[in-house]
């Protein structure tokens, strides 16, 4: 009976050995096209990276759109689209010329008629870009490549918003697109950026297929993050997601796709020691994690309650907690992120060091009675779920009473909007994280937006960090702005809107025969090669 | 016949309409807002609530599901929140890989228990019919996902056989279609295996007791035209009841396969939609499942008039 078994099992292994191979060769041969095969950190559902903020889609916006300006890995603005740019002696306009060759997509010229409309909407959505056009009095297309902005008052916001690398992205478009309003979806996407949008092989959130734009005409200086030459090296680009990472790990490694987005640190193991697979880190100031009052009701209506949070707070807790492996960590206290131009950690002696006896007597000194902070937790999103438990724990430590509910992302979502007291369907607080390029200005980081019912959920209401985001705003030198950032973290320390928690990365992976991957803060597709 | 049908056919329409009810309900008192959702991390009061007013859902619950119902019956799915294309069209794009899965879990799963089952039966208490019951014990009990992942690093990483996730659409080529949906057919299909084998061996082996087959044995009958035409055709029934129900537990189960082989089948735009609260696509995508439940439930029922010739309906 035993050799039967033997003799059956190796027959039935035999025979399934050969209906795989006879199958595999009747799968579809290799196509001569070089094509990369992608897993992004989530499906694509919108196709507008004007009409939502979605980082999916700005990755997306990348890939088939370009921008004006943008920044480099040192956080230099750089042009990108733009071939010059000159300013009146009174600083009052601002002219802009297009570089030569540029088309789009369908074949016509980019002109700056298309420019100017593509401004306008961009404008219209983003917080950046309407805080730039309380600046202009005009923006005009003066010839077909040249645009005027005509300012009331001089200011060095036009490059620095319009080199906005996050969302929203002020990525141009066909002026007969952009003349769609910012509060509804465009329907048609057509760009003038290194690949082409290939929307009949779309699969809504399973499946997007980017060709190569061969007309593209990339800027002459070597690539260098989102600055410089764009050279689209593959034929075709394919973005397949996977919900699953482990078996993502195992598709990489069975050589079906060739770049993984964003891994989590614990599946490391998977490929340690492996040759054909490496990792690479495209964002190298990574992202950060934010701890976010909602100001509105007790005990975080009082900004001292809030100040204690502060003394409460480690970073390293909450990284440990949530990333693990210090090699995809750092702590950083300053609030503009470690690594970028306006890093500073002025003002910051003493906070974010979990010192709870400052924190518990500051709670005593500002009469905490007591009143549960409702902590909202996230239980799907695996980056953010282990951030709450430890928020609880910290605050606990101190005195705060927490009462801490579960939900998933959706339903945290719709909540945070919620203005009601936490006893009737609000929230006090709740964490998340956001990329670095969110966060490099104080114009730039929303949860620092104080102006009351205009700010994000939270609502924070302070005259003095709007007055300092209004002066940076105004400021032309990267030296007064640096000198304002200080003021403003200064501002920040006596009405703090949120806390940033640390600083990570996730790797990204990919196969061995794939070079030329950028690290220049945004998943970007250029340059690479598939050998 | 034909009165039986039209008159089950429809009796589907208040089973619909009570699915659509108590879906519509049960979405809108989910927590969650699919206008915050859509909005973005950077939008303010004022923007999500422009998107709530142009998704209609500022509009009162009865009018929201009015309005729906009427979209309905004119067969308009309606739009998905997100993708801003017909559900009907997503539904289309995403059926063929779950209709496959489906098929060749069903088609493997016959193929393999009621032969194992009644095999089983025949020879009951032999190893071979503790080796069956053995497995079927074990398949009942291991989820699909452990299945699925055992097998993933059998065949694919290890042995590099057979791909580890994705999809060739049937009309690029049969072989590759069938290369891709071996491993999650089979990962599939061991439940099911395991399920119907039992139930098989169960109605067999009570047939097998009865009178006719002790006469068909003493009329010198083999064993083989024994078993396949006395035994099994009379116990077919509810091997066929078993097989129908299993049909309609197979779509819960395509959704956790769909998700591990990264199939892009109607289970991952479920999974996706839920998350997303893209109440139309959830709505629609259940109801057509509710629809598929009540064709197989009916195909069922009508076999019996073909499996059984003392039942008419």
């Amino acid at each position: 009976m035993l050799h039967f078994f033997r003799r059956g099992a190796l027959t039935g292994a035999a025979a399934a050995a050969a209906l795989a191979v006879g199958l595999a060769a009747t799968a579809p041969a290799a196509q001569a096209e070089t094509v990369l095969k992608v897993v992004p950190h989530s499906g694509l559902k919108i196709l507008d990276p004007i009409w939502t903020t979605a980082y999916i889609t700005r990755n997306h916006g990348y890939m088939i759109y370009d921008t004006l300006f943008t920044l480099d890995p040192e956080g230099e603005i750089q042009p990108q689209m733009a071939d010059t740019v000159s300013r009146s002696e009174d600083g009052l306009t601002v002219t802009i010329t297009l570089r030569d060759g540029l088309k789009w997509h369908d074949g016509a010229d980019v002109t700056a008629e298309d420019t100017v409309a593509s401004i306008n909407r961009w404008a219209s959505k983003d917080a950046m870009g309407q805080k730039m056009m309380t600046f202009v009095d005009s923006l005009e297309a003066t010839d077909a490549k040249t645009m005027t902005f005509t300012l009331n008052t001089p200011t060095g916001l036009i490059e620095l918003a319009l080199a906005k690398p996050s969302s929203n992205v002020p990525f141009m478009m066909p002026a007969r697109i952009a003349a769609t309003p910012g509060s509804e979806q465009i329907e048609e996407y057509v760009g003038s950026g290194p690949f082409m949008f290939n929307n009949e092989e779309w699969e809504p959130g399973t499946k997007v297929v980017y060709d190569k734009f061969d007309d593209y005409v990339p800027r002459s200086e070597p690539a260098n993050g989102l600055a410089g030459g764009k050279v689209a090296k593959v034929d075709r680009v394919e973005w397949t997601p996977n919900r699953d990472m482990q078996q993502a790990v195992n598709s990489l490694l069975a050589g079906e796709v060739d770049i993984i987005e964003s891994m989590p640190p614990d599946l490391l193991p998977l490929i340690e020691g492996k040759d054909d697979a490496y990792t690479s880190i495209f964002n190298p100031a990574g992202l950060q994690y934010t701890f976010r009052f909602n100001v509105l009701h007790p005990p975080f209506d009082n900004p001292k309650i809030r100040q204690a949070v502060l003394y409460a707070f480690n970073q390293e807790d909450f990284l440990d907690a949530t990333i693990g492996d210090p090699d995809y960590y750092q702590t950083c206290k300053a609030m503009f992120v470690c690594g970028l131009p306006f890093e500073t950690t002025a003002h910051m002696d003493g906070l974010l060091e979990s010192d709870f006896a400052t924190a518990r007597k500051m709670l005593e000194e500002a009469g905490y009675d007591g009143t549960p902070v409702v902590l909202m937790h996230s239980t799907n999103v695996p980056v953010l779920t282990n951030l709450a438990p430890v928020a609880k724990d910290l605050l606990e430590a101190v005195g705060f009473t927490v009462d801490m509910q579960s939900m998933d992302w959706s339903t945290l979502v719709a909540r945070r909007s919620k203005k009601d007291a936490p006893a009737d369907g609000g929230w006090n607080a709740f964490a998340t994280a956001w990329d670095a390029g969110d966060l490099f200005n104080p114009l730039a980081m929303a949860f620092l937006n104080a102006g009351c019912d205009n700010a994000l959920f939270g609502w924070p209401c302070d005259d003095n960090i709007e007055k300092l985001r209004d002066d940076f705003a105004r400021s032309t030198s990267f030296d007064d702005q640096k000198a304002i950032v200080e003021q403003v973290q200064a501002a920040w320390v006596e009405y703090p809107t949120h806390v940033h928690l640390g600083q990570f990365n996730t790797p990204t992976v990919l196969r061995s025969n794939v070079q030329g991957f950028l690290n220049g803060g945004i998943f970007a597709l250029w340059n690479i090669e598939k050998q | 016949m034909a009165s039986y049908l039209i008159k089950r056919i429809l009796a589907t329409i208040p089973v619909m309409l009570f699915v659509a009810v108590f879906i519509f309900l049960l979405l809108r008192l989910t927590p969650g807002d699919p206008a915050a959702m859509l909005a973005g991390d950077f939008a303010n009061d004022a923007q999500i609530a422009e998107i709530r007013n142009k998704l209609g859902l500022d509009q009162p619950l009865w009018k929201q599901f009015g309005l729906w119902i009427s979209d309905m019956l004119r067969f308009e799915l309606g739009e998905s929140f997100y993708y801003k294309k017909q559900v009907s069209e997503l539904i289309l794009q995403r059926i063929e890989p779950t209709l496959s899965l489906s098929l060749l879990t069903i088609i493997m799963t016959v193929l393999i228990a009621v032969p194992f089952g009644t095999l089983a039966a025949y020879k009951q208490g032999s190893w071979l019919d503790r080796g069956i019951m053995g497995f079927s014990v074990i398949g009942f009990s291991v989820p699909v996902f452990v299945i699925g992942y055992g097998l993933v690093y059998i065949f694919s990483v290890q042995l590099g056989w057979l791909p580890v996730q994705g999809y060739q659409r049937i009309g690029d080529g049969v072989g590759g279609w069938l290369y891709r949906l071996i491993l999650p057919a089979i990962a599939l299909s061991v439940i099911f295996v395991a399920f119907i084998a039992r139930m098989t061996r169960t109605s067999v082996l009570e047939v097998l007791g009865e009178d006719y087959i002790r006469t068909a044995r003493a009329k010198g009958q083999t064993e083989f035209r024994v078993l396949m035409r006395h035994a099994l055709r009379n116990a077919a029934v509810p091997i066929v009841t078993v097989i129908g129900l299993a049909i309609a537990i197979l779509i819960g189960g395509v959704v956790v396969t769909e998700s591990v082989f990264t199939i892009p089948g109607l289970g991952l735009l479920t999974v996706e939609a839920v998350l997303n609260r893209d109440f139309p696509t959830i709505q629609a995508v259940i109801l057509f499942f509710s629809v598929v439940y009540v064709l197989i439930n009916l195909a069922v029922d009508v076999s019996y008039t073909l499996l059984d010739p003392r039942i008419r309906y």
